[in-house]
């Protein structure tokens, strides 16, 4: 069976549709599982649609690929653990990266191209040369951003000097050698694009490692964007609007995540890119720590816990590592049911990804509505009796907001310390990833409670039932 | 050094300047005690736990005011009583300065050093010797219980196997101290509760407390720097005069606490609001002592309106309550002055310097308006800054203007660029493009913040659409380069594509409420 060229259109244009309604479905909890299905039966409707289409063959392969990747789709989504929810998200921008360079080759090598019409000739060797520059770096900056994630590459960032000079030396060279690849005939510019996709898979490499691991929800969302606009870039090389238009939309989709991550950090977007936390951190805060440091038992916790009327527990990325999350939704529920008031609050930039708490606290049946943005909860912190920071360690940094001299000063964090008690459960007394001491701990209304959090959650459940 | 407590000579005062527990304290501040006979019996305080606490209980009033360095009472001394004290002692007691000043002049010409403590500056150090909050916290508490006593039913709504019950509606005007404290009890008993002041600022006070807050249409903040309310204009008390006979109409229970300092009370209920009432419901006036808030208030009395309206113009004091509270505000002044070692009168001392209305022989009174507001500081150029605030909304929006004309000529200009020497096909990519960034733009920003995980899930799916590159590209030539980079390119889309829906499929069946 065989479709024509205008009831594919129409396919696309349907296959569009249902995309932008799949993603607008994800503004609430109730309609975000509609927005999945939308997306599903688009992105059935668009293969099917191609498939059909004129001119395609090798159907053979084309099951058999998909089928393959089905299975192995199929073993990722349902193996992974969501605590690496950001690895699986940055391994996933690869394949889109990679996917897109092998297109972008794939159109140069393929004969019909070379027989446009001189102007339009060129404009399609730019889209290749660009796509798969774009390609090119996704596919090796979300492969360093798994790895440090994944903690195979050290989430400390390498900096040397005058990285910024050969980042542009590079783009320079990049642009000679398409100018080069545009004036070759036929397919003898190949040299130039192998040599320019090792050069931005270079870069790739280099602007990944450069930044911080605080600064990973940043990076994995610009990964997000930089995936859709490579996706764009091959729907131009093919001429195709079903690919430019869904890759516009996830290359919007990205760019916004990582404004609202980076606005919840107080950093501009460049500054995240180029530059890590690190850097800044080495000074340290010219702030000396004043107080001392006490630590509490299990048990005295538990106590203060049976007398707090309400009750706001901050999550960080720690409670991620130690899987906290189950334990601290046996407590919540023990909480609840004697009557306190209890909420967690959720920096926006809490975890290694953007909404990576939500995720967790949800996988762990932890209701929604008592799950609350900082905006929301910051206001309420002076009447809540007990503050319990799991994990979180810069996102309730004092020094941000009285501290001009800290690296952090000026990002928007949850006011933890104005409540009347704090609880930090910690491994040790470490800095956090942006390097910075936290003078919470030195609060004289703020105890420790050293040791890993499921470990310590359990034996205060155990001492709450005694 | 020691402090006297003579006993109250009024009838109606039942309150005592120290008790036993504050004894105690005062004899650890290092005061020696002296207390004459039945000075607490009024307030259930008996002798015997005076002397037991190690005051000296002394017989006569004269031996109190003739021996002691400090006297301390409750209510202003008579003429008797200050014809008994001594050049050089410092008394703490209500003076009420601005109503009798008489007896200023007569302290004065004693050269009795006079504190009073009714004019201890309403300032946040001085809260805890603050005695017209002690006691309007009292008063406050006390206008619900007394209230509701005389109100013929529940203050709460129930619904009973004997019927249904509507909660009490309780009318509080004035929001200060005591009118927070009668929120506070009458929520806390379950009535409905509205409360209005002239002060927007205490709107967030009163909801805190769990009452609505009432308000009039018209733009006047009777906010002073004093920390008390000011007179209002004509056109505000006529609002709020229709507003208080609307809700006169409604209310149970109404409790007015309106005062203005060294004024007689504002009249806010007037005969015709008492005649909207319905019968059974009542007004208690907490201004009562200063000519109260109602008109057909009766200082002193409680009697009932011939269409059976109880208003209540006083109220028990609780004595032992008051005095408790009382004596620890009296505490917290002499521990501020020195206690007994260091004792000194220091006049530089914002608290002592004015509420110490006689000192030395002179009248110190009024004193030095003091600002002082719970509120931020309100500069008397608010007119001016609004002014200059509309200048610089209006530079900064030609600013904005003159920047977005720019943006928008430049980007008009590239558009063009493209368009001269792009061919037609190009262009109409293009033009998707740009409007598929608009519409992405505009979805995304609805995306709740708890969604982002799933939302870079979905868009990870979705970007698998990359897929079509490799469909378009296939041959049916396995042996060729293109065919082998086409097939690569179609698994890594599709595990995209499943393993992304997959797994947003399996986080948003986790979210539940």
């Amino acid at each position: 069976m065989m479709i024509a060229k205008e009831i594919q259109t129409a396919a696309y244009l349907f296959t569009s549709i249902l995309f932008i309604l799949s993603l607008g479905g994800l503004s609430s909890q109730e309609s975000a599982k509609r927005g999945v299905l939308y997306g599903i039966i688009g992105m059935a409707i668009a293969i099917l649609a191609t498939v059909l289409g004129q001119g395609v063959e090798g159907h053979t392969y084309i099951i058999a690929a998909i089928a393959i990747a089905s299975v192995i789709g199929v073993f990722l989504a349902a193996k992974v653990e969501m605590t690496s929810m950001p690895q699986l998200v940055a391994i996933l921008h690869s394949f889109v990266g990679l996917a897109a360079v092998l297109v972008g080759f794939g159109s140069y090598m393929d004969p019909a191209s070379h027989t446009l019409p001189p102007t339009e000739h060129i404009i399609h060797l730019v889209e290749v040369f660009v796509g798969i520059f774009i390609g090119a770096i996704t596919f090796t900056g979300s492969i360093v951003a798994w790895g440090k994630l994944e903690g195979k590459i050290r989430s400390k960032p390498l900096l040397y000097t005058g990285r910024h000079a050969v980042n542009i030396v590079l783009l320079l060279i990049c642009v000679v050698l398409g100018v080069l690849f545009v004036k070759a005939e036929g397919t003898d510019g190949m040299m130039y694009l192998y040599i320019m996709t090792a050069i931005s898979a270079f870069i790739g490499v280099m602007l990944v490692m450069a930044i911080g691991g605080a600064d990973m929800p940043v990076v994995v969302s610009m990964l997000n964007s930089y995936s859709g606009w490579a996706a764009s870039a091959a729907g131009f090389m093919l001429g195709n609007d079903l690919l430019i238009v869904t890759g516009a939309l996830v290359g919007s989709s990205g760019a916004i995540l990582s404004i609202i991550m980076c606005e919840a950090m107080n950093r501009s977007f460049l500054s995240v890119i180029f530059g890590g936390f690190g850097e800044v951190a080495a000074t340290g805060s010219a702030q000396a720590m004043e107080g001392e440091v006490t630590a509490m038992t299990h048990e005295e916790v538990a106590n203060l816990l049976r007398e707090a009327k309400s009750v706001v527990i901050v999550p960080g990325y720690g409670m991620a590592v130690a899987k906290a999350q189950y334990p601290i939704h046996d407590l919540v529920e023990r909480l609840r049911k004697s009557g306190k008031k209890v909420r967690f609050a959720i920096h926006p930039v809490a975890g290694r990804l953007p909404g990576h708490m939500n995720v967790l606290l949800a996988e762990a049946n932890v209701p929604y509505d008592i799950v609350l943005e900082m905006d929301e909860i910051n206001e309420d912190l002076p009447d809540t009796d007990l503050v319990m920071v799991i994990g979180a360690n810069d996102v309730v940094n004092p020094g941000a907001q009285d501290d001009p001299a800290s690296p952090i000063y000026g990002m928007p964090v949850i006011e933890a310390w104005k409540a009347d008690e704090v609880i930090v459960m910690k491994r040790s007394m470490s800095v956090g990833y942006a390097g910075v001491e936290n003078p919470l701990f030195y609060k004289s209304n703020t105890d420790m409670l050293y040791g890993d959090a499921t470990e310590s959650m359990e034996k205060i459940l155990a001492s709450l039932k005694d | 050094m020691i402090v006297g407590i003579p006993t109250e000579v009024s009838p109606t005062e039942l309150r005592v300047a120290a008790t036993p527990k504050t004894v105690k304290r005062l004899i650890k501040q290092g005061f020696h005690v002296c207390i004459q006979q039945n000075a607490g019996a009024k307030a259930n305080f008996t002798d015997k736990e005076f002397e037991e606490a190690g005051a000296q209980i002394v017989q006569t009033a004269t031996e109190i005011y003739g021996q002691s360095d400090i006297v301390l009472k409750v209510k202003e001394p008579s003429v008797d009583e200050v014809d008994m004290m001594w050049g050089g002692l410092v008394l703490l007691s209500y003076l009420w300065p601005a109503q009798h000043p008489e007896l200023l002049k007569k302290l004065a010409l004693k050269k009795v050093n006079a504190v009073a403590m009714d004019a201890i500056p309403r300032i946040s150090r001085a809260q805890k010797m603050d005695v017209l909050s002690s006691m309007a916290n009292i008063a406050g508490y006390r206008a619900v219980i007394e209230g509701s006593y005389h109100f013929g039913r529940f203050l709460n709504g129930q619904i009973t196997a004997a019927g249904k019950v509507e909660p009490a509606k309780v009318l509080v005007i004035g929001a200060g101290v005591a009118g927070l404290a009668a929120i506070g009890a009458a929520n806390s008993l379950g009535a409905i509760v509205r409360a209005f002041d002239t002060r927007k600022e205490v709107a967030e006070q009163i909801e805190s407390m769990g009452a609505s807050f009432l308000t009039v249409n018209i733009n006047e903040d009777g906010a002073t720097a004093s920390g008390y309310s000011k007179e209002m204009s004509k056109e505000f008390i006529d609002a709020e005069m229709q507003l208080f006979l609307e809700q006169a109409k409604d209310a149970d229970i109404i409790i007015t606490t309106a005062q203005i300092p060294g004024k007689e009370a504002p009249k806010l209920i007037l005969d015709y609001h008492v005649a909207a009432m319905k019968p059974g419901s009542v007004i208690v006036d907490l201004a009562a002592s200063t000519g109260g808030n109602c008109v057909l208030t009766k200082p002193g009395e409680v009697y009932t309106t011939t269409n059976g309206v109880t208003i209540l113009g006083k109220l028990n004091q609780l004595p032992n309550q008051a005095s408790q509270l009382y004596g620890n505000n009296l505490c917290h002044l002499l521990d501020d002055m020195g206690k007994a070692e260091h004792f000194k009168i220091d006049m530089e001392d914002a608290v002592v310097s004015r509420a110490m209305v006689t000192y030395n022989g002179s009248i110190n009174w009024p004193p030095q308006p003091l600002p002082v507001s719970p509120a931020k500081p309100k500069t008397e150029s608010a007119a001016e800054k609004a002014e200059e605030k509309k200048v610089n909304e209006q530079q900064l929006a030609k600013k904005q203007a003159t920047s977005m004309f720019i943006r928008l000529t430049v980007i008009g200009l590239f558009l063009l660029l493209i368009g001269q020497f792009a061919p037609a096909e190009f262009m109409q990519h293009f033009t998707v493009f740009v409007l598929a960034v608009f519409v992405g733009w505009q979805v995304i920003w609805n995306v709740s913040h708890s969604l982002h995980t799933p939302l870079m899930a979905v868009t990870n799916a979705i970007s698998g659409i990359i897929i079509v590159g490799g469909l378009l590209q296939t041959t049916n030539d396995l042996s060729s380069p293109l065919t082998i980079l086409a097939f690569v390119a179609i698994l890594v889309a599709s595990i995209n594509i499943v393993g992304g829906f997959l797994v947003t499929h399996r986080m948003l069946k986790m979210f539940k409420k």
